[in-house]
């Protein structure tokens, strides 16, 4: 069963949907317990990293992250979600993330071409590093995925496993061990998508 | 590189799609979540789904849709038809909508917008805007392209993104339904005017349409159509082959 965490932020229906869609149970839920039992976690999460970080600390949930990762279940990131794995994000100030993976989060303003959109918000293909992470072994260099985000991990080369061009290759994914993230959305990525999550629920 | 996105829109009424539609092994074409399903498959890159219904019933039937499609399709879907408030976005976005579409609902409450923006942020919040010339001007027209609001709608655009707006989706009434291209000259005026994502709307004929969207407006992101798609006139597997073809960067 994979655990989706809730902690107010976001919504989570079509995260569920999709790993119907694979059939796999997932619930969405702020139990302890239930999480405990869990075989995998996911840490979802939209919107402002501060409000988000601080909602994920006062449910407690942040906590409930930190021991199941110890115990070495297989944990995802996504979008937001990910970016709070890492040290701390410059969005809006400075905040302390979970420090799971080495790097910190900060604005693509003024690291890209001006003549470029922000959000960097679309579809765009995926390039893997030398040796392609297991996660992506449903899917080939060059599929798309779907991304909407304006800010992006950086100081984290030990543990990225995927880039995405957009004038400068950004973060697409990572991976420490059991944890992992995905700055882009695979429940809105079609069928690419969903065969990352498929992966990941045979990690 | 971000790929340029081709987005069916299926307008929706008492449950129903509208315009009829004929494809060969869909087995109810006026279905949406058959419909949406099948656009997926086909490689669309986003959904439009806009809802025309007037009756609470017909409504209430629209989310029972939207929720059915969002379970089952997993791209990007936006919603739009009937957002006048604050709890429409709530209503739609728990049924699995991305992104909300306004378009009267702005006009007439113009604060719609940036409260939108705040609570769920800027790239939820797509303008949809009909424009006509009026005497060489571009004016915004309200309630399905009937009205003429008055308003410029090149600073209305404008206004909007300053609220919050992420993208726009610009309808040129003027090419609309004439099947001779899109509204090169409008969308063009859009683009300079703003640094959202635009989105073309109104007048696509034939794939030929699209390339020359691209080719001569690389700022536009999206090329939006209705009836093309839903009467087969375009296979959109085989229109993105073709922009692929020409050079343009497409998601495969």
């Amino acid at each position: 069963m994979i655990a989706i965490i809730d902690y107010g932020v976001g919504n989570l229906f079509s995260l569920k949907s999709s790993f119907a869609k694979i059939s796999e149970d997932a619930v969405v839920t702020s139990d302890r317990k239930i999480i405990a039992e869990s075989d995998r976690i996911i840490l979802p999460g939209v919107g402002a990293f501060e409000d988000a970080a601080r909602k994920l600390h006062e449910s407690g949930m942040d906590e409930a992250v930190y021991e199941e990762v110890e115990k070495g279940k297989p944990l995802m990131g996504i979008c937001l979600g990910m970016q709070m794995l890492f040290d701390k994000s410059y969005e809006y100030g400075e905040h302390k993330g979970l420090g799971l993976i080495g790097g910190s989060v900060t604005a693509l303003k003024g690291k890209i071409d001006p003549s470029l959109k922000i959000p960097h918000i679309g579809w765009n293909a995926l390039s893997f590093r030398e040796r392609k992470d297991e996660l992506f072994k449903y899917v080939d260099e060059g599929d798309f995925v779907y991304f909407v985000h304006s800010f992006h991990a950086i100081d984290c080369d030990d543990a990225v496993i995927a880039t995405s061009e957009y004038d400068i290759n950004v973060t697409a994914a990572v991976r420490k061990e059991n944890v992992m993230g995905c700055q882009f959305h695979p429940e809105k990525s079609g069928k690419t998508g969903l065969a990352i999550l498929k992966a990941f629920c045979e990690i | 590189m971000i790929a340029k996105r081709i987005i069916p829109c299926l307008d929706v009424k008492n449950g129903r799609v509208v315009k009829g539609v004929n494809f060969e092994g869909l087995s109810d074409v006026s279905n949406p979540v058959t419909l949406a399903e099948y656009y997926s498959d086909c490689g669309a890159d986003e959904l439009v789904f806009y809802d025309i219904t007037a009756s609470f019933e017909g409504r209430a039937l629209f989310t029972d849709i939207l929720t059915e499609t969002a379970r089952n399709v997993f791209i990007p879907l936006t919603v739009g038809g009937g957002i006048n408030t604050i709890e429409d976005f709530d209503r739609v976005l728990k049924c699995g909508a991305d992104k909300v579409s306004v378009n009267s609902g702005a006009l007439r409450n113009p604060s719609l917008i940036s409260e939108a923006a705040k609570k769920y942020g800027d790239q939820c919040v797509v303008l949809s805007v009909d424009v006509k010339r009026v005497d060489g001007v571009f004016r915004v027209f309200a309630k399905g392209g009937r009205e003429n609001t008055g308003r410029e709608a090149i600073s209305w655009i404008k206004q909007c993104v300053a609220d919050g707006a992420g993208e726009i989706v610009v309808n040129s009434i003027d090419t609309d339904g004439v099947k001779k291209g899109f509204d090169l000259e409008m969308l063009d005026a859009v683009c300079n005017a703003v640094s959202v994502p635009v989105i073309a709307s109104g007048g696509a004929g034939s794939a030929e349409d699209f390339v020359t969207l691209f080719k001569t407006l690389p700022k536009v992101d999206a090329g939006l159509a209705a009836s093309i798609f839903h009467f087969g006139e375009v296979n959109i597997k085989d229109l993105k082959q073709k922009l692929s073809s020409e050079g343009i960067n497409m998601r495969i």
